[in-house]
């Protein structure tokens, strides 16, 4: 049986028992609905033209893991951000690890959406908020008919978050292929700002398929960061869909750091609602092997004198895949935008490619719009320049490599965080840091 | 100490360097000097080890071992370093960490430990200090948006940290105002001894009232067509190149 005839008969094995009698339940099928009608993206489709998924589709995968798995602590500290206090929603195989999570209702709600969904509390913000961003392209529409566990935080006018909140998706290896689909939403209401740590980490080589999607939601004047650690194993596939939806005066930043994985797809989506929005897009891809990442943004400009910020740097080794895909839409009322874009990538051996698209569309007079794309191999006078000095070659390509990526980490506002990625990106390109650049 | 005997070397098969011979003996200075495009920086180049160059003839010998197979970071740690007409910016890294870098590179390749921290920063401070650089300059990007005289006070900075046998310095006045050529000169003497030799590219026969030269070179389209002393620097001033243009040809 294929996937999408597994999944899709699992759903109507379970579909009665799952929220049966609230407004869910209609989303749920009618995104079963779409799900089948649509089925998984195919290299016929423009925007998945470079990401064939059908190797990945190929395995024998557990869609609904029963068994709760635990894991130690200290088995899997090195993927948190031990070094500072944080609030952690944790799941082991989909299912919420009350051991290793540290939630809160103090103020603001850091839990479940598993509770959310079921709990009449949290009825008025589920009906205002779930799904309303999130599309019904097929794996966001699978996803949704799937939807049960995942991070529910609201954080409530006027709050600032004081510790970042991590999102970790633990799969155990247990289950010898495994299929997950967490779906997290997040409310940042007026004025409020919270930081937010997602990864997603398999513990084995046994094969993972991960299809998250997450909403958030910005309301007026809110900001949030928010930084998606992609550092998994070889075995392990993950496509991220995540929508913001942003109110007047409010900030997003997002960061995507992508090392890990074999096949990773970045489907990142703004709109900007409301006025004087600003949006953040960054992000950091270096790859080797057979690895590969793919970047959909989209920022939708709707409203007039917003502001957004795309920066994304690519390093490619081996027989590496990269695919950047920039979309900017430009509304006929979003006068005085200021949409900026680069993409800049690196190519270090011959077999390595990347595939790289702008694509404006602009339908307001008024509007300040610039993108820019490099593809180039590393400056052979810089590198002369260090040997003269006496640094070796690889040594000095590694410098270049890290001072071309790394400059892109000013903007991540936890310091503990950015040492952390400041040392994956040294592990990765192989620089012996010595010193802190 | 360096020894060049008949080298030809170019790009592309498009010759630059045509028969070049030069021997610069320990405590010597040697100036070149010549016009334009005459082939004075890829004579720098090559000594320095640029693979894009091939040397089709000749050869390139350092304390009398050939050098022509080595490569650049090795020509380094010999001994050999070269400042550049045109620096070059590395965003991301700063003077300090790169200059770091370059030192126990040059260590590791000697087989010794990494220079401890302290004397490190002591010497850096010492350098900085001779130079008279501000420490502000070390914490940023290496010659990220630095001036024309600020990337080449710098590249003196960096010799004198790694303290060369023989130091190349390609037109380090260029860009740098009168007062600050006079620190950087005083620099380079003071870093001077009877152990180590310079070779310095020039136009201007000012940088040569600081540092004084033993001999003259005019390098005329890639080839040393005229040899003296420093007086030989004075006359070129006065009277240009066509004169000695007009030599080579009678000769
Ligand atoms: N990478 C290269 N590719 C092609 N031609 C080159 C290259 N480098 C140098 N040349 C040519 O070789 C010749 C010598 O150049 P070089 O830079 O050595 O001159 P120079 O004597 O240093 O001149 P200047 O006084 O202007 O610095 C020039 O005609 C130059 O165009
Ligand atoms: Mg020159």
């Amino acid at each position: 049986m294929s996937l999408k005839d597994k999944l899709i008969t699992s759903y109507f094995a379970v579909e009665d028992y799952i929220d049966a009698d609230s407004h869910i339940h209609d989303l749920r099928n009618t995104a079963i609905k779409s799900f089948e009608e649509k089925g998984f993206p195919t290299k016929k489709e423009e925007a998945w033209k470079y990401t064939p998924l059908n190797a990945i589709l190929k395995e024998d995968y557990c869609v609904f893991p029963k068994k709760e798995n635990t894991i130690e602590f200290k088995d899997v500290k090195k993927y948190f951000l031990h070094e500072i206090d944080t609030y952690k929603i944790v799941f082991i195989d989909g299912i919420y690890s009350s051991f290793l999570s540290e939630t809160t209702h103090d103020k603001v709600d850091v839990c479940l959406l598993s509770a959310a969904l079921s709990k009449p509390k949290y009825k008025a913000v589920i009906e205002n908020y779930f799904n309303k961003v999130a599309k019904d392209d097929s794996l966001t529409s699978l996803n949704t008919a799937f939807a049960k566990e995942g991070a529910y935080i609201v954080i409530p006018k006027h709050r600032e978050v004081e510790k970042p909140i991590e999102i970790i998706n633990f799969a155990t290896g247990n289950e010898a292929a495994l299929f997950l689909q967490p779906r997290n939403l997040i409310v940042v209401e007026e004025n409020a700002h919270v930081q937010i740590i997602e990864r997603h980490q398999s513990l084995t080589s046994n094969p993972v398929f991960t299809n998250v999607v997450t909403e958030i939601f910005t309301e007026k004047n809110a900001s949030i960061d928010y930084y998606k650690i992609q550092n998994d194993n070889h075995s392990a596939s993950l496509i991220d869909s995540t929508f913001l939806l942003q109110e007047q005066g409010s900030n997003a930043c997002v960061h995507t750091f992508s090392f890990g994985g074999k096949l990773t797809r970045n489907n990142l989506n703004f709109y900007q609602k409301g006025e004087r929005n600003n949006s953040t897009l960054k992000g950091v891809t270096i790859i080797e092997e057979n690895q590969l990442v793919d970047h959909h943004t989209l920022v939708n400009h709707i409203a007039p004198n917003c502001e957004s910020h795309q920066n994304y740097k690519g390093i490619f080794a081996g027989k590496s895949t990269g695919v950047f895909n920039g979309k900017i839409i430009v509304e006929k009322e979003a006068q005085k935008t200021d949409a900026f874009q680069q993409n800049n990538n690196i190519l270090i051996t011959d077999n390595a490619t990347i595939n790289s698209k702008p694509q404006l569309e602009i339908f307001a007079d008024d509007v300040k719009c610039s993108h820019g794309c490099t593809i180039g191999q590393l400056d052979e006078e810089a590198m002369f320049y260090m040997q003269t000095r006496g640094i070796h070659k690889k040594e000095a390509q590694a410098l270049l490599m890290f001072a071309f990526a790394s400059n892109v980490l000013e903007s991540v506002k936890i310091p503990e965080l950015k040492a952390r990625i400041t040392k994956l990106i040294a592990n990765k390109i192989g620089v012996d840091l010595g010193f802190n650049l | 100490m360096l020894q060049i005997k008949n080298l030809h070397a170019g790009i592309d098969n498009e010759e630059i360097l045509k028969g070049i011979n030069l021997e610069v003996k320990a405590g010597e200075i040697h100036a070149i000097m010549g016009p334009n495009g005459s082939g004075k920086s890829t004579l720098a180049s090559v000594i320095a080890g640029k693979e894009e160059f091939e040397v089709t003839q000749g050869s390139i010998s350092f304390e009398h071992e050939d050098i022509a197979a080595l490569a650049p970071e090795e020509r380094a740690h010999k001994g050999i370093f070269l400042s550049f007409q045109y620096p070059i910016e590395i965003p991301g890294v700063s003077v300090t960490n790169f200059i770091k870098t370059a030192i126990n590179e040059g260590r590791k390749a000697k087989g010794m430990v990494d220079m401890p921290a302290s004397e490190m920063l002591k010497m850096i401070r010492e350098k900085a200090e001779l130079l008279e650089m501000d420490r502000k300059f070390l914490s940023r990007s290496l010659n990220e948006g630095f001036s024309g005289g600020e990337k080449k006070r710098n590249e003196i900075f960096q010799m004198a940290m790694l303290e060369p046998k023989l130091a190349i310095l390609d037109e380090t006045d260029s860009g740098l105002d009168i007062d600050a050529l006079r620190i950087v000169a005083n620099g380079v003497n003071k870093l001077r001894n009877d152990k180590n030799a310079i070779l310095v590219i020039t136009h201007y026969q000012r940088l040569l009232d600081y540092i004084v030269p033993d001999f003259v070179h005019v390098l005329l389209d890639g080839k040393i067509v005229k040899s003296g002393t420093k007086e030989l620097a004075y006359e070129l001033e006065e009277r240009g190149y066509d004169w000695i243009k007009e030599e080579v040809k009678i000769v």
